[in-house]
């Protein structure tokens, strides 16, 4: 089940923990894959660890025009392109009273508005092809909310209503839209968080841990596949019981 | 019968899967010939590539039939 071979995929953010372990998921899973992200150092590494089937293509999503010619890039590079997973995201934490018009609009433009860009880019070749997977990167906090993150936690309920309607749009013609929305995840930014810190999150959580990048890849991967075909317009939640929703 | 014409029927007529003779100059790609609104942006879509055009939204609206749509082409080519 889930083999990807033959499938080419595109995933923003792969310079960060959990882009890189969705590339890495998709290519172990036999697709090709496109490197997204804004620095180019990690991608060029996790390239070399992933061998053949991997291509570079640095790209800063606040940059509408380069976010329009990515897919094309994209499929350039790979020979199409199949498989969209918009992961890249940015935080501009701040309580809302003390929120500018700026730190609202620069997540809300990199996190959905590049996300909205780049499903307009990949979709004519998937309508064509008969075939797409288009997964978006949402969060628990679209669901739950976050004192602090009203412009992220918009910024990512807007993918999840994004997702449904372009999911409606494209359903009879073998595309798949949905969305993962990942909890607290053991990366290189919650690395940073103090033990005490740490065991207060942990409380909040069922499963008494934080998930790993390779826990939210898996769910992906299942988005991706062949065997997903009938699941459209739909959020997986990956949380570890934090939210039921 | 003009190559555009010979070109645009055999698009319409793959893309929705109709009978040829079915696609007369009057009809409608909606109303006669089954399409959804889908279907009539990925023909309009089919018909830039095939012409090497650009068909803009507003025009594109405007090409409700199969004869609609060979006077726009023959009209931009």
């Amino acid at each position: 089940m889930f083999d990807l071979t033959g499938r080419t995929a595109l995933v923003t953010g792969a310079s960060g923990g959990l882009g890189g372990a969705i590339a890495t998921a998709l290519h172990e899973a036999g697709a090709t894959v496109a490197l997204s992200g804004t620095r180019e150092g990690p991608l060029q590494e996790l390239a070399a660890q992933l061998g053949e089937r991997a291509h570079v293509l640095p790209c800063n999503l606040g940059d509408a025009a380069a976010v329009a010619e990515l897919p094309k890039q994209a499929a350039d590079a790979m020979g199409g392109l199949d498989i969209l997973v918009n992961n890249a995201g940015v935080t501009r934490d701040n309580l809302f009273l003390r929120m500018s018009d700026e730190e609202w609009a620069e997540v809300l433009d990199i996190n959905l508005t590049s996300t909205m860009r780049l499903c307009r880019g990949a979709l004519r070749g998937m309508m064509k092809a008969r075939w797409g997977r288009i997964v978006n990167i949402s969060s628990i906090v679209a669901q739950t909310g976050n004192p602090g993150q009203a412009n992220y936690a918009a910024s990512k309920a807007g993918m999840v209503g994004f997702s449904k309607s372009l999911a409606k749009e494209v359903a009879t013609r073998g595309i798949t839209v949905n969305c993962v929305a990942p909890g607290f995840i053991a990366t290189a930014m919650t690395d940073k968080l103090t033990d005490e810190q740490k065991a207060k999150i942990d409380v909040q959580i069922p499963a008494g841990r934080m998930g790993t990048p390779r826990e939210i890849a898996a769910a992906v991967l299942y988005l991706a596949s062949e065997e997903a075909a009938y699941v459209t317009g739909a959020t997986l939640h990956v949380n570890g019981g934090m939210s039921m929703v | 019968m003009s190559d555009v014409e010979d070109r645009v029927r055999k698009i319409v007529v793959e893309h929705l899967g109709v009978e040829e003779d079915k696609v007369t100059e009057s009809a409608s790609f909606i109303d006669d010939l089954g399409a959804d609104s889908l279907d009539t942006v990925e023909l309009v879509m089919a018909f830039e590539e095939e012409f090497g055009i650009e068909i803009p939204d507003d025009a594109a609206e405007t090409i409700q039939t199969f004869g609609d749509a060979v006077k726009y082409i023959k009209e931009a080519t």
